[in-house]
């Protein structure tokens, strides 16, 4: 075991940390950004098996989030900084007058610094039974993999008791885990911390509409066990008994003090170790303590991570005391938005309204699941608040918290279609409000990362101020922000989709749509820049356009068929020709296969065509086969073959619906809980044709081992025991990306209407090629705000965005028959106009392993200059 | 080879060092596309009608990789100037001088051309 062995010749001090929880990294940064990982030697110990990780997105783990993506850190940090690390070797004693620390692996390090930052522990009370298997508490992606695990081998119903923030979050990951879930809470409301009586109605409502039980007003006094030592039930105050397979205690925290009070530092009363305004411990200088494990100057003890980071600065200030920025902690703003179960969730200041005399302003709809709360001082000042069922608003309130604002305070609660003008822009924010209470920033600090620091870009301002990186509830204020400092500093934040059109593609598709526009010229003519006006356009607009004509063909009446004159000339090549240019000048050719799913007939015929025009055939990674080689006048001739055997064109050319790869499924596999195949096949020829500003891809798995990877997909269908999970927003790719659950559990029905939601909203409001992956970390509000639109259809949208789909769906032809049957069009399918019948003398082939490739040095036979090709002529 | 027969209609035609060639018939252009065309010497011509109905020959092969496209790439209009960009990388050529846009050193053949 090692023993302090200072490094280097003079003894650097020792800086010890104590815990590697969300705050204790975030006191390792402070402690870099100020150079003292240089100047100072610094050992963490790391009670769990992992380094710190974002506990505050810990219930995403069931949404897919991997342990590692979770991770808040990684080697390149705690190594590049010199920082010793020990995971899984917690701190068991501390002696004060020694200066030393013990661990459980019996390694003993000297400290000059000593900080505590070991957070809290679930509070378990103490009933008969708590220890029983299937009791569980829900603090680390240990205590999740466990619940999991259980849940998925012998649970079908489970049970959490405490219905705050936590309880509600373990409730939906139950529910998520196909377990009948029920919550049993003590106050006679729901986040009884947060939210109000109206507020908690309001919560109940959309909670029990998700499926969920939820018991109000009723304690648990003992858990139920069975012969075999397993949870059974639970027996409630009010007599009755609730059958459950497993408990998950979610009954507050209570801070780890103990390492603490052993060493003779003084604690709270109800806990937490004291500590004064710079995070020092009051009974020793030497010792600090962070987190949810202090309790700070003002008797609290903070169970949010803001101001937990807010002390992990303020302590790496005192320990470096060179004056830069000295900081104290005197308490912090409780302010919290959360997404529980799909309800917006947000309270502010002070929102139960506990100040004199102060006034509450309240807009409630308990059928639409909505409350929300202001408290406003005599004067007007805004105090706080709370909102449920529609948090749009949280940024700006949060913000204005503390001023007078602006307009009469009954506007900025009721809804926008209630004659209320939309919400507060942030330009009325003064520069000193805070827009990311996680991080602190205030306005003033994000103008000036784009006035001073140059920032052009919301990404760079995330990186320059922190704003945004936490929470993410501030990235939308945060945005407009940014865009407003832009534009007030003369940079020019051109949106335009290119040199043509001023608009963007999402004001662009509006257009076409309101005015039902069918011509390219039109729109250019009318909407395009100045100087593009009468022109030709370019390569970048007229495809885009397309796309929109394409996408809203049969609603605004134009020819849905890409051919089509004043279509024609606006297509990328690969779409003009329904093929796709390979480097000689020859195609590929890739007829569907939906869902993956072949006849051996048809595979036949694809092999007897591949090898009648000795084409080089390969099986795609997208579950289909393609034919490369083919020259261009041979494309009519190969569709014909393909038609007349019941094919039809893949769109490996378009930036419409690609392929909805499936698993074998359910038919086959041992471990299928639904038919994966049917509903790609479904999938695949509902959405065949439909173009889109990206190409779309979409896979179906049988069940949670995913073998069809849906969660690259731009949507991805996972079968679960009660039906499907729908997952959107992966990519593969350049910059592969995990798609998010959007929603759960649905029947056949209700996950294609929520597809095709989906769908139409992205074709509507991205940029042209824009995957959906990089649409929904663009547009703001991210994931929250699509399932809003597409799930609880928040801006009324939905029954268009159905219809558009229907009108698609009705009106879908294949593109590959409608060539061959159209003479007119056929004569496009040449070398030359003026000699039909010659092939283009550049595209050769020689052999590769018993197939073709194309011939390259024929390529560069007279590049530059141009000698006659007689001779090659009839090749 | 075959080439196209004659009509009466609009014709297009190219000027080389012997005369003026006939290519098609105008009606076989869509304005803001072109098509490929092969002279009686071999080389390929790819003839373009701008929305004005202007005409522009310029040689067809994308001299970045060799391949006869550039007929089918998308036209488009630079600063008041014709050009097309090919289907393959991209690359931008004034359909006027044939200079390539994306790069001073690449300029590709040009043919005068006409209806008759
Ligand atoms: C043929 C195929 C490779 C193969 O031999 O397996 C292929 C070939 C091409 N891919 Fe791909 N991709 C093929 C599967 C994939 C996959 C795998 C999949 O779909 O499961 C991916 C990663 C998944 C994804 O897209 O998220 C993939 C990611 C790309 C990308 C990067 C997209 C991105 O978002 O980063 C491009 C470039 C683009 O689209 O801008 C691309 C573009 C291309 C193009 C169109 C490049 C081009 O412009 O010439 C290739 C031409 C195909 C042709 O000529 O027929 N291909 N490509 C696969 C056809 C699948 C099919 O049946 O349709
Ligand atoms: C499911 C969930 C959702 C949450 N959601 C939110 C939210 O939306 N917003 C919000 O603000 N907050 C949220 N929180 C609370 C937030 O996670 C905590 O406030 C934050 O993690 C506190 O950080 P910390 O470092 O003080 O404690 P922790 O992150 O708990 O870290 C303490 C670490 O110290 C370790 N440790 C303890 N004793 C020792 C020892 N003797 N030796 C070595 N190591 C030790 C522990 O194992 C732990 O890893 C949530 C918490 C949970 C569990
Ligand atoms: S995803 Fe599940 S059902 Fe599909 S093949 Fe894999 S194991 Fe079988
Ligand atoms: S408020 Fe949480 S990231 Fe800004």
């Amino acid at each position: 075991m090692s023993t302090t062995a200072p490094v280097g010749d003079r003894p650097r001090p020792t800086i010890v940390l104590v815990g590697h929880g969300m705050v204790g990294q975030r006191f390792l940064e402070a402690l870099a950004e100020r150079g003292l990982t240089a100047t100072h030697r610094v050992v963490v110990l790391c009670e769990e098996p992992r380094p710190a990780y974002d506990r505050v997105r810990l219930t995403s783990y069931f949404s897919g989030r991997t342990p590692e993506e979770l991770s808040l850190t990684d080697t390149e940090f705690i190594t590049g900084h010199g920082i010793e690390l020990h995971v899984g070797d917690p701190a068991e004693t501390v002696d004060r007058a020694a200066r030393r620390v013990t661990a459980r692996s019996g390694l003993t390090v000297g400290y000059d610094v000593l900080v505590l930052a070991t957070g809290s522990s679930p509070f378990v009370p103490p009933v008969p039974g708590r220890d029983a298997e299937g009791c569980f508490v829900y603090r680390t992606i240990e205590d999740l993999l466990a619940i999991e695990a259980y849940a998925r081998s012998r649970a079908t119903t489970g049970a959490v008791v405490g219905g705050g923030l936590l309880g509600l979050e373990a409730a939906g990951a139950l529910k998520g885990l196909g377990l009948a879930s029920h919550i049993v809470e003590f106050a006679p409301r729901l986040m009884p911390v947060q939210v109000d009586e109206g507020g908690g109605a309001a919560l109940l409502r959309s909670i029990e509409e998700m499926g969920l039980a939820v018991h109000t007003g009723v304690g648990t006094q003992e858990i139920v066990v069975g012969a075999d030592g397993a949870v059974t039930g639970m027996k409630l105050s009010d007599g009755s008994e609730l059958a459950t397979d497993m408990v998950v205690f979610s009954a507050g925290v209570r801070p780890r003090d103990q390492l603490a009070r052993d060493t003779g530092l003084a604690v709270g009363e109800r806990g937490g170790i004291t500590v004064d305004e710079q995070c020092r411990t009051v009974t020793d200088p030497r010792v600090f303590a962070i987190g949810e494990c202090a309790q700070a100057v003002d008797g609290r003890v903070y169970g949010l991570v803001a101001p937990g980071y807010e002390q992990a600065e303020t302590a790496a200030a005192a320990i470096a005391a060179d004056g830069s920025g000295q900081r104290a902690f005197t308490g912090a703003d409780l302010s919290t938005k959360l997404k529980l179960l799909g309800v917006d969730v947000a309270s502010f200041g002070d929102a139960h309204g506990t100040a004199a005399d102060c006034l509450d302003v309240v807009y409630s709809d308990s059928r639409a699941g909505l409350y929300k709360k202001l408290v406003v001082g005599r004067d007007g000042t805004l105090l706080g608040g709370i909102l449920v069922g529609d948090a749009e608003a949280y940024g700006t309130l949060r913000a204005l918290t503390g001023t007078v604002p602006p307009v009469p305070p009954e506007r900025l609660v009721l809804p926008a279609d209630a004659g209320a003008p939309a919400a507060l822009g942030p330009a009325a924010l003064p520069d000193a409000a805070v827009i990311c209470s996680c991080h602190n920033v205030t306005k003033g600090t994000i103008r000036g990362a784009v006035t001073e620091h140059s920032c052009t870009s919301v990404p760079e301002v995330k990186k320059c101020t922190r704003a945004g990186t936490g929470c993410g509830s501030c990235v939308k204020v945060l945005g407009q922000l940014v865009t407003a400092e832009l534009e007030a500093s003369g940079v020019e934040v051109d949106k335009g989709l290119c040199g043509c059109f001023a608009r963007t593609r999402e004001e662009l598709y509006e257009i076409v749509l309101a005015l039902r526009l069918t011509s390219y010229r039109e729109l250019l003519d009318r909407y395009g820049r100045e100087e593009a006006r009468d022109g030709d356009g370019c390569e970048t607009c007229k495809p885009a356009v397309a796309s929109i004509i394409a996408s809203l063909a049969p609603t605004i009446g134009a020819d849905g068929y890409v051919l089509d004159g004043k279509q024609a000339a606006l297509q990328d090549t690969n779409d003009h020709f329904l093929a796709n240019l390979q480097k000689n000048g020859s195609y590929s050719v890739v007829p569907r296969i939906p869902g993956g799913e072949i006849t051996p007939e048809k595979l036949i015929v694809i092999g007897e065509i591949a090898r009648d025009f000795g084409l080089y055939t390969k099986i795609t990674g997208g579950q289909r086969i393609d034919m490369f080689g083919a020259r261009v006048e041979q494309l009519p001739l190969i569709w014909t073959r393909l038609v007349d055997a019941g094919f039809e064109s893949g769109h490996a050319y378009g930036k419409a619906l690609r392929t909805v790869k499936s698993c074998v499924g359910r038919t086959w596999c041992r471990y299928g809980v639904q038919d994966s195949v049917r509903m790609a096949i479904d999938l695949e020829l509902r959405y065949r044709g439909l173009r889109s500003p990206h190409k779309l891809k979409s896979a179906v798995s049988g069940c949670a081992r995913e073998c069809a990877e849906a969660q690259s997909k731009d949507f991805g269908v996972i079968a679960t025991a009660h039906g499907w999970n729908l997952y959107v927003g992966g990519n593969g790719g350049a910059t592969p990306r995990h798609a998010d659950l959007l929603a759960q559990d649905l029947s056949d029905a209700e996950l294609i209407r929520l597809i095709d939601r989906f769908l139409m909203f992205y074709i509507r409001t991205a940029d042209r090629l824009e995957r959906t992956s990089v649409w929904l970390e663009r547009i703001p509000g991210g994931l929250d705000h699509v399932r809003d639109v597409v799930v609880h259809d928040s801006l009324r949208i939905c029954a268009e965005l159905e219809s558009l789909m229907a009108a698609h769906v009705a009106h879908y032809r294949d593109e590959w028959a409608e060539t061959i049957n159209n003479p007119e069009k056929l004569a496009r399918f040449v070398s030359f106009v003026n000699a039909p019948d010659t092939p283009d003398p550049v595209v050769g082939f020689v052999p590769e392993r018993d197939q073709i490739k194309p011939d390259l040095p024929l390529l560069s036979i007279g590049l530059r200059p141009a000698p006659a090709l007689e001779g090659s002529a009839q090749r | 080879m075959t080439l196209a027969p004659e009509t009466t209609d609009l014709k297009v035609q190219l000027r080389l060092a012997e005369g003026w060639f006939t290519v098609c018939e105008l009606s076989l252009l869509v304005p803001g596309r072109g098509v490929a065309a092969l002279l009686p010497d071999g080389r390929q011509v790819a003839v373009f009608r701008d929305r004005a109905g202007r005409l522009y020959g310029i040689d067809n092969r994308d001299p970045f990789c060799g391949a006869a496209v550039l007929s089918r790439g998308l036209t488009g209009t630079h600063r008041g100037r014709p050009y097309v960009a090919s289907p393959l990388l991209k690359q931008r050529f004034d359909l006027t001088s044939g200079q390539c846009l994306d790069d001073t050193t690449v300029r590709v053949q040009t043919y005068e051309a006409r209806t008759a």
